[in-house]
């Protein structure tokens, strides 16, 4: 890391909001931390200009005098990475929030400091390198239990190796030495990362694993894989956190970081009055043991929304460096571009688009780009194949103003994502969730993933989705007509069209993320109500091809059984489906015989 | 603000440099900290001025009560208070102030327990409890379909002529917990109101009988305008303090936020800063976050503060970057209409784009009752869709529906003169939800695909309509 000097102390010349200026202060570098004034707040430096340095202040600076000292401290805002990091909150600049409570009470003081990682608890670590071993950054040096079922590997910091000289079975604190290499380094079971940094990796990979979702409208139309991006775009009330907090409960990665930019502390509330009582799908452990929380809420300073983002995802990629699937759900990223111009009219930047700062596209994409498939840094096995493995996906949800998404945020978040889920307030007022409107979203991913669809999902998967897909575009198609000449007018075939996307919409997109048995949707059953929607389909046809009148099928009773397949638990899903198609079919045929 | 000069520290300085809208320049800008509350003395009167920003070469202050008459030769500015503080204690309550706190009732400023700077700090995320205590407003529109509960931030986003007002009254009026008599204690922060407007919502407190429990920050129409940027978070802190100190639960109504945006642009521009959308700062959602955030509850104390700011939106614009920006910071948005308010139904509730976000917290079995999450979907899915056809009848006749769509027409019909249309009389919950399920008796039992089928049985009862044919009944 960066090797501290001795520490520069200028002072204060200007107070403007989140920005300071201190002048004295040469020989401090761009992003490095200051201190800032009697105070100590934290403050980034954003922009040097001689010996006088602009920085941004994490914390609030009212009540400072001009000639206050700043002090620097030779770091860049860094984050700590080691074993209990899972199950905590943090506020943007990871400082524990519960700490912080202890610290001041129920309202967050200023200038308070925390560090993130508990100092006195003891982590059991078990070696699985050995002494000659000869190591590079990356590799596994041995593993500590993190929680019941995740086993934290503990790795050689990225700019480290050598031959280990010594390393130590026991019980160890974060900061005792563990190994030592024969330059004399030692090892510790955490190690301190830049955040603006992006950490180290052997390869970049293509992904072809899917992001199960548990939402059926995203899983079928939309899927993204492992290791993609997606952004969920929509105006207030369209249900963008719901998303979110779905996919974080519900989706198969092995790690759920969490970012709150800039959004509502209730909420914040409700996850972690939630998270601890519910269950991983995976491991069956509570949810709260495979989450990271990062949490800034929109009245606190708008700084460290920049921060929270990068610390975010700086802790997802030093999971993925061990091997696992993370998933990081940044909600939202506008909060943090608008961060980003406020800082930046302080320092009277020539504005781009919206007044934005002419690198927000630079920053978005490259926060974006920090996601994917990985082959992990470390020594790579001799043949080229079997290296170790990991994934960040990244979801951004981005909250355009006035739900337009022609603005500058939305626009450059989707020249770099692979998936876009927009969701609609049109459909949210209809109580439509969730309400990603499927004539505008898109996945780039499709054809990645086919081959693991053939493999892995129910058969005839990428069939029914087309079909699933088409129908939807010819209602759209049809809907037009009506909207001139009323649904009078159509003919009994296409009013089946319409009847069954109207199904389709009602049954299959729809998903209610408060009921027990809806809220997450397994692929078996993704599929069968897929399956029966698309029966119903191909039996009413027939039916409507021999002339019988479309209001009697429409009548029959068996089509309410179809409509409420989806309350049907995941388990036992595929034998109740069966049993209704069989009965759906046994209805039509005694119809066509009448 | 209201605090007495301490003479000690009295020191008068004669360095104005620029005059400018509601702001001046200091020359010297090193003397008084960031966020200090200025004296400023000229022979036009005494004002008070607010330090926005300091460097070397100046500092920024906004004058409160605005510039006319200062000039820069005889003004002396002396610094007043280090922050911007209000004086509380419990005799706050049946008190009136004015936009800066201070007393306009004829009374003499409440004798300080304890001094607070109006800015606030954030709650810690993890000291917030979560909402989940329902409350009745006996507004079927609000309990039925956008639930209140305690600690929630919930606004009124209302249109020029509409009567918000009459509405947020009368959910003052009635609002109670469900078998709990505790009343709640009202802050009332009013920025850039009309004398007939406070009039009217100062007479409903006390013919309500509400007066004695209700505490009013008042800055008027013809008030200065910078004054409305304190007057929120005077009526906040002063929340805070009852809710978290005293165990009050307490109801805030600030109204118009639109005014205080006003007054937040109006400062913008005169600072020269680069304007975002319409005009208003590029900061205006963090502005307005540190308003509305000042809501919820905290673990471990009895207290609340739950919200309702109203705003106007110009131009019935609900993409107006002030609904926008408070729709993004608000747990969900009650938006009037003003279809339904031409068409005599009050309170004027626009249903569809309302939200309450925290509504799951506050209802369900021993809340408020079992079939209410489900049979509000359904009824908000089938009026969305009965507003589609009355829409889709508009252009191709009545004619061309399907006995199915007029079904729907009629079930929008009622539910708009029945649900959301009933006038001053106030409504149980029970009321509002057996009303629902009677409604729903316009529609055939099989278009019900919202509803669990168990509780369909348990509450349907389907209704015949003379003249009107459906093969659904038969």
């Amino acid at each position: 890391m960066t090797t501290t000097t001795e520490a520069i102390t200028g002072e204060l010349t200007l107070i403007s909001g989140p920005m300071i200026s201190a002048s004295g202060m040469l020989g401090v570098g761009m992003g490095e931390i200051l201190r800032v004034g009697n105070m100590n707040l934290m403050g980034e430096v954003i922009r040097i200009d001689g010996d006088t340095v602009f920085a941004q202040v994490f914390e609030d600076t009212s009540g400072m005098y001009l000639g206050e000292p700043v002090v620097s401290t030779g770091l860049p805002l860094s984050v700590e990475l080691g074993p209990g990091l899972l199950g905590s909150t943090f506020d943007g600049i990871q400082r524990p929030l519960i700490t912080l409570q202890q610290a001041s009470g129920d309202f967050i003081d200023r200038g308070l400091t925390a560090v993130a990682l508990d100092r006195e608890k003891r982590w059991s670590f078990t070696p699985t390198a050995k002494v000659g071993d000869k190591v590079v950054g990356g590799d596994v040096l041995g593993t500590v239990p993190e929680t019941e079922h995740l086993t934290h590997k503990v790795m050689v910091p990225p700019n480290s190796s050598g031959t280990i000289q010594s390393i130590n079975d026991g019980e160890f604190t974060v900061e005792e030495t563990i190994a030592t290499l024969d330059d004399g380094t030692q090892l510790k079971l955490m190690h301190p990362w830049p955040v603006k940094l992006p950490r180290p990796y052997h390869e970049k990979q293509g992904s072809d694993e899917l992001f199960l979702t548990g939402q059926r409208v995203l899983d079928c139309l939309f899927p993204i894989a492992l290791g993609g991006s997606a952004i969920v775009p929509g105006g207030f009330g369209a249900g963008k956190t719901v998303v979110e907090q779905s996919l974080s409960k519900y989706c198969n990665a092995d790690i759920i970081i969490y970012v709150g930019c800039g959004e509502r502390g209730n909420e914040m509330a409700d996850v972690l009055d939630e998270f601890p009582d519910l269950t991983d799908p995976k491991t069956g452990g509570p949810l709260m043991d495979r989450t990271v929380l990062v949490v800034n809420t929109s009245n606190m300073p708008v700084a460290a929304r920049d921060a929270s983002v990068y610390t975010g995802i700086t802790l997802a990629e030093y999971y993925r460096d061990q091997g696992y699937n993370v998933a990081l759900m940044a909600d939202s990223t506008s909060r943090w571009a608008e961060a980003l111009r406020e800082i930046s009219s302080r320092l009277e930047e020539m504005p781009g688009e919206e007044g934005y700062p002419t690198y927000l596209a630079a920053r978005i994409s490259q926060f974006y780009e920090r996601a994917g498939r990985v082959i992990c840094a470390g020594s790579q096995p001799e043949n080229g194949e079997g290296g170790r493995t990991g994934s960040v996906t990244a979801v951004g949800a981005v909250s355009p103003p006035g739900g337009d998404f022609s603005e500058p945020v939305t626009q450059t978040s989707m020249r770099v994502a692979g998936g876009l889920w927009a969701l609609d307030s049109a459909l949210a007022y209809r109580r439509h969730y969730p309400s990603v409107n499927w004539n505008r979203s898109y996945t780039l991913y499709l054809k990645e993933l086919s081959p693991w669809f053939d493999k892995h999902a129910p058969a005839g998967w990428l069939d029914l989705r087309q079909r699933i897909s088409t129908t939807l575009q010819k209602d759209a198609e049809l809907q037009e007509v009506v909207q001139l000449v009323g649904p009078d007018a159509l003919q009994d075939a296409e009013r089946l069209t319409l009847e069954v996307s109207r199904m389709i919409r009602e049954v299959f997109l729809q998903q209610n993320a408060f009921s027990e048995n809806d809220a997450f949707c397994s692929l078996e059953k993704n599929a069968g109500i897929q399956e029966a929607l698309m029966a119903f389909y191909d039996e009413s046809k027939k039916l409507v091809d021999q002339e019988i009148s479309l209001q009697r099928i429409l009548d029959l009773p068996v089509r309410e059984d179809v409509s409420r397949l989806r309350d049907e638990p995941n388990d036992g899903f595929a034998a109740k489906k069966d049993a209704t198609i069989a009965e759906m079919k046994r209805a039509l045929a005694e119809l066509a015989k009448s | 603000m209201a605090t007495t000069d301490t003479d000690l520290l009295h020191k008068e300085y004669w360095d104005l440099s620029y005059v400018s809208g509601p702001l001046v320049f200091l020359k010297n800008g090193g003397r008084f900290p960031t966020g200090a509350i200025l004296t400023l003395e000229s022979p036009a009167g005494k004002r008070q001025g607010q330090v926005l920003e300091a460097s070397s070469s100046h500092a920024v202050v906004q004058v409160l009560q605005g510039t006319q008459g200062i000039d820069v030769k005889n003004t002396s500015v002396a610094l007043r208070d280090e922050s911007a503080t209000i004086p509380l204690s419990k005799d706050i309550i049946g008190r009136r102030f004015n936009g800066l706190g201070e007393p306009i009732d004829g009374l003499p400023q409440v004798v300080a327990e304890t001094e607070r700077t109006i800015t606030g700090s954030a709650i810690n995320p993890v000291s917030r409890d979560k909402p989940n205590d329902f409350i009745e407003t006996g507004v079927s529109a609000v309990d039925g379909f956008n639930t209140l509960v305690r600690g929630q931030k919930l606004p009124f986003f209302s249109g020029s002529g509409l009567p918000a007002n009459e509405v947020a009254n009368l959910i003052v009026q009635q609002a109670s917990t469900k078998g709990d008599s505790e009343e709640f204690v009202v802050v009332f922060g009013a920025m850039g109101l009309t004398e007939r407007e406070a009039a009217y919502f100062i007479r409903s407190f006390e013919e309500g009988g509400r007066g004695s429990s209700v505490v009013a920050f008042i800055n008027k129409a013809d008030d200065p305008a910078i004054e409305r940027i304190f007057t929120p978070r005077c009526a906040l802190t002063t929340a805070e303090y009852l809710a978290f100190e005293l165990d009050y639960q307490v109801l805030v109504i600030l109204t118009d936020m639109t005014s205080y945006c006003e007054a937040l642009r109006e400062i913008s521009s005169a600072r020269e800063e680069i304007p975002g959308r319409r005009g208003y700062p590029g900061y205006m959602y963090t502005d307005l976050s540190t308003i509305y955030e000042r809501a919820g509850r905290i673990r471990g104390r009895k207290g609340s503060v739950t919200q309702m700011p109203i705003l106007t939106m110009p131009d019935d614009d609900i993409t107006h970057p002030i609904p926008d920006l408070t729709g993004y910071i608000t747990e969900g948005q009650i938006v009037l209409g003003r279809g339904l308010h031409r068409q005599g139904v009050f309170p004027p509730v626009d249903l569809l784009p309302c939200l309450s976000r925290l509504m799951n917290n506050g209802i369900g079995e021993g809340k408020t009752r079992a079939d209410h999450r489900e049979l509000a979907n359904q009824l908000y899915a089938s009026y969305a869709n009965g507003r589609d056809i009355r829409k889709l009848m508009a252009i191709v006749g009545e004619d061309a529906l399907t006995p199915l769509d007029r079904r729907y027409l009629q079930f929008s019909n009622e539910f708009e003169a029945q649900m959301i249309g009933q006038g001053d009389t106030r409504r149980t919950i029970d009321e509002t939800l057996d009303l629902g399920w009677q409604l729903l008796g316009i529609l055939p039992k099989e278009e019900l695909t919202r509803v669990n089928r168990d509780t369909v049985n348990a509450y349907y009862t389907p209704i015949m309509e003379d003249g009107v044919h459906s093969p659904y009944m038969e």
